[in-house]
């Protein structure tokens, strides 16, 4: 059964908000993560492993340099899930 | 032209204290950091040593959580004591290519290697951290450091076992003698109150295994001493040529005079019980702070309380020093601290700064019964300096045959 956006959104806004600090309320679906979040590609590593942790997921790697913004991500672990 | 180099400004975060003054506080008052170790791999793996000189504020009660989980112990460590340093010597504004960092520990990212290592076997490659690499590298806790002072003028790191930041001091000279940079922030750190280091220091009978007596446990000079204490933390110093210290109206706690570094070639561990390096050392140093030996009024000893390190180093003061040597008086800090391994050098070197600063020499505890092998003039409780000029040592030694020497001298004006 699939995720909730939602329930996925506030979840990643979580991680992301515990490895880089950024308040997760800035966390939303529009923010480009290297662009309006300043998240390097290192950080996003550890956010990957994390989501697929949290979420039950498998995010390939070959996947995420898909992801750019946070609604790529979320929209990806609903799909997945 | 040679300049003159000035220390501005001191940081350290050690097992008697978060920051310099209470640390500094403490050592006066004979405290002693070690304590108890209470891990629960203590009891799991049967260390046989169970007490360090952990530190005494966590760094995770001073850096942000992102900064906990970016770095490792070490450099964590480390960014306290620049962060305390920089500020103490109120520099506003620099060239970042004219600032540098030398900045040292003794064995590196340990902790991160070792959970790295539990990771990948436990949940395999995929959940090792990327940040493992930077975290874990020996020059990790420079990098931090440079970065944050957004230092331009070359971030460098010794290596040289306990004799790390001593020679990460002595490095520093040089580039500000030149006058190719101004300003240098110094130090070492270490972090490695962790089983594996624990047990490997062990399994070599260098620790003291006094379990019943911690904080009686590091007692250099003393007949009853049976190895050395692990310690951790940071400490760095801001190095500064004196034109440009002036220049901006700066606080000045004394002179760096002279460093110095040699090698034994004797042995991997063991120091040379003639100790001919280690003089070598002292006498290059002397040299270079264009001092004779009757001009040296204290020495912070290396003195870890090992049973053959504490005789070998007294061995080399009397080789350089002859009758005069027992006009000295000498303290071992290491007895209250102790032994910070990477970063035993920097905060030695700021208590011996202080010492001059303040005209008082801290003192070494537990000397209950002075090893008659050593008739030093060692210092146990506080002991003011007569009036007049003060040259100071600061001596470290590593494994691997590493001797290195710095001087400071009360400064003048």
């Amino acid at each position: 059964m699939a995720l909730a956006q939602a329930d996925v959104l506030a979840g990643l806004a979580e991680i992301v908000n515990d490895e880089t600090g950024i308040p997760a309320d800035s966390v939303q679906l529009d923010k480009h993560f290297t662009n309006d979040l300043d998240i390097d590609s290192i950080s996003m590593m550890t956010i990957v492993v994390n989501c697929e942790d949290k979420f039950g997921v498998k995010i390939p790697d070959e996947e995420v340099k898909n992801l750019e913004t946070v609604g790529d991500a979320v929209n990806f672990i609903v799909s997945a899930s | 032209m040679t300049k003159k180099i000035v220390v501005t400004g001191v940081g350290a975060t050690t097992p008697l204290g978060g920051d310099v003054a209470t640390t500094w506080g403490n050592l006066l008052a004979g405290k002693s950091g070690i304590s108890r170790i209470e891990y629960d791999w203590i009891a799991q793996y049967e260390v046989p040593v169970t007490f360090a000189g952990q530190a005494a504020v966590k760094a995770s009660e001073v850096l942000t959580p992102q900064e906990i989980k970016r770095l490792d112990p070490s450099s964590q460590f480390a960014l306290i004591a620049a962060r305390e340093a920089w500020a103490d010597a109120g520099i506003t504004e620099i060239t970042p290519e004219r600032l540098a960092v030398e900045f040292s520990t003794g064995i590196g990212g340990v902790w991160t290697l070792l959970d790295a290592f539990d990771t990948l076997k436990e949940r395999g490659p995929r959940r090792v951290l990327p940040m493992t690499v930077p975290m874990l590298m020996p020059n990790g806790p420079a990098a931090a450091v440079g970065m944050d002072l957004a230092a331009r003028g070359g971030v460098r790191t010794a290596v040289s076992a306990c004799a790390s930041s001593t020679e990460a001091v002595a490095n520093a000279i040089t580039r500000l003698q030149t006058g190719e940079i101004d300003v240098v922030v110094a130090g070492g750190c270490e972090a490695a109150i962790h089983a594996l280091p624990i047990s490997a220091f062990a399994a070599m009978h260098a620790l003291s295994k006094r379990n019943d007596d911690p904080a009686a446990a590091s007692r250099p000079y003393d007949v009853g001493r049976d190895g050395f204490v692990m310690g951790e933390g940071g400490a760095a110093l801001v190095l500064e040529t004196e034109d440009h210290a002036k220049a901006r109206g700066a606080r000045i706690y004394a002179e760096l005079a002279g460093g110095a570094v040699t090698s034994d070639a004797y042995h991997i561990t063991a120091p040379d019980p003639e100790g001919s390096g280690a003089a070598r050392a002292v006498l290059a140093t002397l040299e270079m702070a264009g001092a004779k030996i009757t001009d040296v009024n204290h020495i912070n000893a290396h003195a870890t309380s090992t049973p053959v390190g504490d005789i070998a180093e007294y061995n080399a003061l009397k080789r350089v020093f002859g009758d005069h040597l027992s006009n000295i008086p000498v303290t071992a800090t290491k007895s209250s601290t102790g032994h910070l391994l990477g970063g035993a050098g920097a905060i030695e070197a700021i208590f011996t700064v202080l010492a001059i600063h303040n005209r008082v020499i801290p003192p070494t505890i537990n000397l209950d019964n002075q090893d008659p092998e050593i008739p030093l003039d060692v210092v146990t409780s506080p002991r003011e300096f007569a009036a007049g000029p003060i040259l100071a040592l600061s001596n470290s030694f590593g494994f691997g045959g590493h001797n290195a020497v710095i001087a400071f001298r009360s400064y003048e004006g």
